[in-house]
């Protein structure tokens, strides 16, 4: 498990990162937390030249109320996002996903933006990104833009983000009072999800306002149960208005066969899984 | 004197900390790993990525040009000093072996095969020019599911004509232990119950902590080979039959070795390479696995299918027994080998009376990870299948499972027992260690809320599982090896050394790779000469220093190699006793020993061990004839295994509507005789119930339909940790064995033999009212949620693993 020799850059500014990756191009890679990079490159899967780190910039760490929504930066390790009082208050989907994301250790080590831009469709934290609209903010040598969750994940691996571009912040807006769920469906507890969905609801008076809900390894990418979503609408928060809504979870979706299940497994669990977090995140 | 004797506090049954974790659990010991030798190279392994396919050519001229790279071989560059890996247990005159090359120059026969090996100044220069080599192949057909293998449609190696290996066969009717089975079955047909099984056992992955790691130094007058491994003794014997070298300039030592479970009971290409290399060179070489290397290329366990017929009369009462069992060997014959299913076959029939038994296996080459001996080696694989015959059994007549296993087993007044299978069982109590586990569990309580969800149709269905287990283990004894063929003996060494101090020096053939025995070899030796446990060292895993002994695996080192010790010091109590008379001017005759004491009967004279020990080192004043030293040897070999046994219940949660599985009380109560350390007792069956657990939940060894291993990490190799795990409950009954004076028995397989069954009869008993006989392993959710969507057992496993690691990685989470 050694990895091939590369050397390594540690900037201390967006803009110097930005000017090494503009420098060396596909040689490059940018490692923030390290908890897949790392993996890839000792099982020399990879071997890039040139290894740009993130750890040492400051700016991208932290998490700030930023009016509407809650501004989590990159490198903001999981075990800081997942204490935070801000996002438990505002965004309590993401730290109940935090809460079931690996263990300890990788907690401490991987990054919130680390994670979101591997674009593992079996991550933890790309379901309550759907489910929340959460925004991407993106630098680049000419400026910044913001990308939304559903244009965010493109594909297995492949988000939005440049080649001569960084992650710097994800934007959460505020889901304040809303009930949040996180239903992950594992067969021991340190692995990838065979399903996870993550609702949030807005309960008004038992019925259910608002649903928002995320689902992980249901696809190439994160997706959102949209025919559940529509369907509880308006719906009162009981067993039977719930579970008539969450048959429709796998609509639209093109979950993997693998040796944790098949297809049509994953599709089952997502309809149990959706009524199970809808119904606790609406606190019926 | 007296008044004090009975206040000394024994150390045998005492909760000691184990003496040796500090060293090891802080890491500050010596693994091989940490072995650093001057000039030392490094090796790194070129590996076929292909199941099967000849080699073309092997290109390493751009490898020896990588810096600091000092040499590049392939197996063309050795000739016989390769040497070859041994099985050391033909298990029929007549069976088929292909030859074992370490370094095959013609032919890859598996996935992970080493094809060429780097040797450079640094590690990671190894790896690097590792990469560089080029070898070019034609890929063969693959022979890969063990059915079509065993059906010769694809051959693992053309050269021999077939896969089929060794049939292996035992009758009761023929061996003249019982009746013949056919006639059993005949009858049951048509007066009685037949039951008729097939269940698999996966492919599993031994997955030691501590990765092999060799180390060659041939810079001495002995080439020395470090090496974690659990067998230094048999290690050294094969590497002087195989590689030309006396077995006098050989010394092999295994440091620290850090977990085994008969993953490390082989002898390995990786160390036949190294010990090649190393003597081409004359230079130290070091090799450590990775991770990967590890589970891919180190040897897998288990993976039988098991043909089964039971047949009992109409009130339950067996008659007969029949097993047909295929055994994938993987691409090679590994050193136990073929023998691994034969250790099982006289264990099918467990502690149940059958009248007529019949057992064949068939081994099956294959081009896949050969396999070999993993925690248990052949016995979990024969509890599973009779302890789950058992509950399919009860189903068909109708009774608790208990009931059943009550109506047939052997009753503790009727030991000894000679069982159908040909072997005496010396002591065992299962109606005590059921009647306990059952009150541990609060059984009739589950019983009643099991029928009560059944009744309501909760969503949560309740499952009691019932394994009531015994293994022969302790392996010995040597006669009976013999006779099945087995390579070598079963015996064990010890040595006592009394130093001038009073402090005593033991050593031990056994070799520990996380087991204890530096604590309770202490505690035994402690009591038996009456010295402090604190001044008692155990030395072992070094044939320079442990010159004879037989290793460590089949829950032996205690019941052979506890009782050698036993000996060892006795003969040092023999040997001291006439000194003491002397210097204390009586009659050996009217001497006592006793808590380290030698007492003159009727009087207050008496002389320390320490004292004895310090005269005879001195020599000053010796009787005449008697040579100056205390120091003893014993070698022991039992006349019989011995056979623990106990009760384990389980009680598992299943969702009904997504299969999955919530363990709610796992308790057993096992009899493993009388125990020196309860404390390292418990630790052995909690791990090894864990182990067996995830055998029936969570492990499997996944080949693709082009033989890649799919679960090769810890990704997809679902190896559990304590967050996935309850507490157990253990508590024990004591049988002491017979055949030995300690009257113990082997326990460090016993959980893992006795909670895989329980497991699984747990699962499928919470679901059986709902149509299910079977659930396959390891029960996934997936598997149990099908089962009760259409009754099956779930099916093979989907060889596809997902990937979340990307090739083309961007930016690093």
């Amino acid at each position: 498990m050694i990895p091939a020799a590369f050397d390594y850059l540690a900037p201390t500014s967006v803009e110097d990162a930005l000017a090494a990756l503009a420098e060396h191009g596909d040689d490059a890679k940018i490692i923030a937390g390290g908890q897949s990079l790392l993996p890839v490159l000792r099982m020399r899967l990879n071997a890039p030249e040139v290894l740009i780190d993130l750890g040492k910039i400051d700016s991208l760490r932290g998490i700030r109320d930023d009016g509407d929504a809650i501004v989590i930066g990159a490198m903001t390790p999981h075990s800081v996002v997942g204490s935070d009082p801000l996002v438990a208050e505002h965004a309590a989907l993401i730290s109940k996903a935090v809460e079931h994301l690996a263990d300890a250790q990788i907690r401490h080590r991987g990054t919130f933006g680390g994670a979101l831009a591997h674009a593992d469709p079996a991550g933890d934290l790309g379901g309550p990104a759907v489910a929340l609209g959460a925004q991407f903010v993106i630098q680049g040598a000419g400026g910044t833009r913001t990308v939304g969750a559903d244009d965010f994940f493109v594909d297995l691996f492949e988000t939005a983000i440049g080649d001569d571009e960084i992650l710097t912040e994800v934007r959460i807006p505020k889901h304040t009072g809303w009930g949040a769920r996180h239903e992950k469906f594992v067969r021991i507890v340190h692995q990838w999800p065979i399903v996870a969905v993550a609702a949030t609801v807005r309960v008004d008076g038992g019925t259910i306002a608002e649903a928002r809900i995320g689902m992980a390894n249901m696809g190439s990418t994160p997706v959102r149960a949209r025919a559940v979503e529509e369907a509880l609408a308006g719906q009162p928060a009981t067993e039977d208005a719930v579970r008539a809504a969450a048959e429709r979870a796998d609509e639209g979706t093109n979950p993997p066969s693998d040796l944790n299940g098949d297809a049509d497994y994953r599709r089952h669990l997502s309809r149990v899984l959706t009524r199970r977090a809808v119904l606790a995140a609406a606190g019926a | 004197m007296t008044a004090t004797v009975d206040q000394v506090e024994r150390e045998i049954g005492r909760d000691r900390r184990r003496k040796e974790d500090q060293r090891l659990i802080t890491g500050r010991t010596r693994w091989t790993d940490n072995l650093t030798l001057p000039g030392m190279l490094h090796l790194a392994m070129v590996r076929s990525p292909f199941a099967h396919a000849t080699i073309t050519s092997v290109d390493t001229s751009a490898a020896k040009t990588a810096p600091n790279v000092v040499a590049v071989y392939s197996g063309a560059d050795f000739g016989d000093e390769l040497g070859v890996c041994i099985n050391a247990w033909p298990i029929t005159p007549d069976q088929v072996a292909p030859t074992h090359s370490p370094m095959p120059s013609d032919r890859v026969a598996f996935a992970g095969e080493v094809v060429a090996v780097v040797v450079a100044r640094s590690a990671a220069e190894a790896r690097d020019a590792a990469e560089l080599v080029d070898v070019e192949y034609d890929v063969l057909p693959a022979a890969l599911d063990l059915k079509e293998a065993a059906a010769d449609t694809v051959l693992a190696h053309p050269d021999l004509g077939t896969n089929k290996s060794a049939l292996w066969v035992f009758d009761s009717g023929e061996a003249g232990t019982g009746a013949p089975v056919e006639d059993a079955i005949a009858k049951a047909r048509t007066d009685g119950i037949v039951i008729e099984r097939e269940y698999r056992q996966q492919r599993l992955i031994p997955a030691f902590m501590e990765p092999r790691s060799v180390v060659v130094d041939p810079t001495g007058e002995q080439y020395v080979m470090y090496s974690a491994t659990q067998i230094p003794h048999i290690l050294r014997f094969a590497l002087a039959a195989t590689t030309g070298v006396s077995e006098s300039k050989i010394r092999v030592i295994a440091p620290d070795v850090g977990g085994g479970f008969g993953g490390k009971l082989q002898v390995t290409p990786e160390e036949w390479i190294a010990w090649a290399v190393g003597r081409r060179l004359g230079k130290p070489v070091k090799y450590t696995e990775t991770r990967s290397e590890s589970l891919l290329s180190a040897h897998h366990g288990r993976d039988q299918w098991q043909k089964l017929t039971l047949s009992a009369e109409k009130d339950g009462t067996v008659t007969g027994l029949k097993v047909e069992l295929l055994a994938d060997l993987g691409a090679y014959v590994a050193i136990v080998g073929g023998g691994v299913p034969v250790l099982g076959a006289f264990m099918f029939n467990a502690i149940y009376k059958f009248p007529a038994y019949h057992f064949s296996v068939q081994t099956v080459l294959t081009n896949k990870t050969w396999t070999d001996a993993y925690r248990g080696a052949g016995r979990p694989e024969a509890t599973y299948a009779i302890e789950r015959l058992m509950d399919e059994l009860a189903a068909e007549v109708g009774v608790d499972p208990i009931a059943i296993r009550e109506k047939n087993w052997i009753k503790h007044d009727e030991f000894p027992f000679t069982t159908v299978a040909g072997l005496e069982y010396d002591s065992g109590n299962y109606e005590a260690a059921t009647a306990r586990a059952k009150e541990m569990i609060g059984y009739d309580e589950l019983r009643a809320e099991q029928m009560a969800r059944r009744a309501s149709g909760d969503k949560v269905q309740l499952g009691i599982g019932v394994s009531t287990f015994t293994e022969m283990c302790g392996l010995a004894p040597s006669r009976v090896l013999g006779t099945l063929d087995y390579g070598a003996g079963g015996w064990e060494h010890a040595s006592v050394r009394m130093l001038a101090t009073g402090k005593v020096e033991v050593v031990t053939g056994a070799s520990a790779h996380g087991q204890g025995h530096e604590t309770a070899f202490s505690q035994i030796v402690a009591d038996r000469l009456g010295v402090a446990f604190e001044d008692v060292e155990v030395l072992h895993g070094d044939t320079q220093v442990a010159p004879k002994g037989l290793d460590t695996y089949g829950s032996r080192s205690l019941v052979v190699g506890g009782e050698a010790l036993v000996k060892a010091a006795d003969k040092v109590i023999e040997k001291a006793k006439p000194i003491a008379a002397h210097l204390l001017e009586a009659s050996a005759d009217d001497l006592e020993f006793a808590n380290g004491r030698f007492s003159v009967r009727g009087t207050d004279q008496g002389m320390a061990m320490a004292e004895v020990a310090l005269a005879t080192f001195a020599a000053h004043n010796l009787p005449d004839g008697v040579e100056a030293s205390l120091d003893s040897d014993a070698t022991y070999d039992p006349v019989n295994f011995n056979f623990p046994h106990g009760t384990h219940l389980c009680a598992m949660e299943v969702d009904t509507e997504t299969g999955e599985l919530k363990m709610r009380k796992y308790v057993c109560c096992d009899d493993i005789g009388n125990i020196i350390n309860p404390l390292i007792v418990s630790g052995q069956v909690h791990g090894g119930l864990v182990q067996g657990i995830a055998q029936a939940l969570w492990e499997e060894a996944v080949y693709d339909d082009s033989g890649t291993l799919v679960s090769g990490s810890f990704v997809d190799y679902l190896l559990p940790t304590a967050a996935d795990t309850i507490s157990f409950e253990v508590d024990h009954t004591t049988s002491p064995s017979l055949t030995n004076t300690l009257g113990t028995k082997g326990v460090g397989e016993a959980g893992t033999i006795a909670s895989t069954p329980a497991v699984v009869n747990a699962v499928v008993d919470a679901v059986r009212h709902l149509g299910v006989n079977d659930i396959q392993m390891p029960c996934t959710p997936e598997r149990v949620w099908r089962a009760i969507q259409d009754g099956g057992s779930g099916g093979a496993t989907t060889e596809a693993a997902q990937p979340h690691f990307d090739e083309a990685e961007g930016a690093g989470a």
